[in-house]
């Protein structure tokens, strides 16, 4: 039986790990390495590096933690942020990601999952999808969340997942920051419309809402958060250990 | 030493640094002068059977793996190495692979029900079989390993020293005397996975059996 992933997702500009946080024991906590190797140890089944850069010297610097922490962090590695080419799937699957994900630049490159799937595999390739209800309508929205692109995002998702999309991360703009509990509502509307594995993201305030996740939707293989497991309000050990004591399949 | 075989299929830094994080020595290599003179062999490998057991026929590797096979010397293949270990595989097709374990590749839709997901990805428990093979001596049963795979190796019983339940039991990981192979990425698999490499790193000639 195939476990629940749980999925810290880290934010990295010019190299560093962004927003603050706040561990103890942790030499440097704005180190991408230092942070991946702790998530690693607590238990986090894969690791979500988001590369927030600008410039392409911030670029380099961000590829060069990466091959760190793959050298050093041996659990499956994500990389998201700036892919908008196959020749970014490459630059960084090259220091070991695992998979990529891609966000506005399969909007912008209509062909981008198509021909980054034929060459790296399905299994490479992940849709991250930023969704909000704009009068009723789940619309995928682009630019980190601040452009409404008008597309229609359930139709969207099944467009890329034919593509060649092989995992679907939803993050919903209305729940997220609100720390009420995931969208299952737009999550079920995802779960029924694709058979490719779905990542449940933005909402997460505590460990009874990836229990409540897991329970009502059985579909949904992960979920992600980002600043609960950065602040500690949720500790990834703890929530595994409530998960498996639900009678959620968990890696202990 | 360990020698892992490099013939063009996949990137090979995560697994070469998981053998650097367990103290091996470790070389990737294409030649088979080097692979003559490791300790143990690792066979990689990602993407389609055909294009990889070409590209290892291409190479002359191939009759040199299963000359030093033969020969006794530790070989281990991982994911698609693991497949190209058996006789044939009927990804797209019917191909001949490397012939060293008894069995064939097949497709997992072949077994498990409609409803479940291809491919299989995540990370599933080990159920072992055959008994308590000395690979597994730093781990416990239930121990979960990270696995990607659409194909799996079937009518290999006697060989199969643990096993992953997915709508079926899918087979996780082979023996055959000094010839191992995964189904799961072992250097993905966190500290269950190094703990195998671990085992297979510190095996002696009385454990391959």
């Amino acid at each position: 039986m195939i476990t629940k992933r749980i999925i810290p997702c880290l934010d990295v500009r010019d190299g560093r790990v962004v927003k603050g946080i706040n561990f103890e024991g942790l030499r440097d906590v704005s180190s991408p390495v230092e942070l991946a190797k702790f998530y690693s140890e607590c238990g986090a089944d894969e690791l979500v590096f988001y590369d927030i850069t600008a410039s392409s010297d911030g670029r380099k610097l961000f590829t060069d933690i990466l091959c760190e922490t793959a050298a050093n962090v041996f659990i499956p590695l994500t990389v998201g942020g700036g892919i908008n080419t196959v020749a970014d799937f490459d630059r960084v699957l090259k220091c070991g990601a695992d998979k990529v994900s891609v966000n506005s630049g399969a909007i912008r490159n209509p062909k981008l999952i198509y021909e980054a799937a034929k060459l790296y595999g399905d299994q490479c390739v992940v849709l991250s999808a930023d969704i909000k209800r704009v009068d009723g309508v789940f619309r995928i929205f682009a630019k980190g969340g601040r452009e409404n692109t008008g597309i229609e995002a359930i139709d969207w998702i099944k467009h890329c997942v034919n593509n060649g999309a092989g995992e679907i991360v939803v993050n919903s703009i209305d729940t997220d920051g609100v720390k009420q509990g995931f969208d299952l509502e737009m999550l079920e509307k995802v779960c029924d419309a694709v058979s490719v594995p779905v990542i449940a993201s933005g909402g997460a305030g505590k460990i009874q809402d990836f229990i409540t996740l897991f329970n009502t939707l059985p579909k949904v293989d992960a979920g992600l958060a980002a600043s609960i497991f950065h602040f500690g309000e949720v500790k990834i050990a703890d929530l595994k250990q409530e998960m498996h004591k639900a009678g959620i399949p968990t890696r202990l | 030493m360990i020698a892992i075989v490099d013939y063009g299929v996949g990137n090979l830094f995560s697994l070469k640094s998981s053998f650097a994080a367990i103290g091996a020595e470790v070389t990737v290599t294409d030649d088979s002068e080097v692979l003559r003179k490791a300790d143990k062999i690792i066979l990689p490998g990602v993407g389609a059977f055909e294009d990889a057991a070409k590209k290892l026929r291409d190479s002359g590797l191939d009759t040199v793996i299963k000359e030093l096979a033969a020969e006794g010397k530790p070989l281990m293949g991982i994911c698609l190495g693991m497949q190209l270990l058996f006789d044939k595989s009927y990804e797209y097709g019917e191909h001949e692979g490397l012939g060293l374990i008894k069995g064939s590749v097949k497709s997992i839709s072949d077994v498990i029900p409609a409803d479940l997901k291809i491919p299989h990805i995540g990370w599933n428990p080990l159920l072992f079989r055959n008994g308590n093979n000395p690979l597994f001596r730093y781990i416990n049963e239930g121990d979960c390993v990270y696995f990607v795979h659409s194909y799996y190796a079937c009518d290999c019983d006697e060989s199969v020293i643990a096993v992953s339940e997915y709508g079926a039991e899918l087979t996780a990981a082979v023996a055959d005397k000094n010839v191992y192979g995964c189904q799961f990425h072992p250097e993905k698999s966190g500290k269950t996975g190094l703990a195998i490499l671990k085992a297979f790193v510190d095996m002696k000639e009385e454990d391959l059996c």
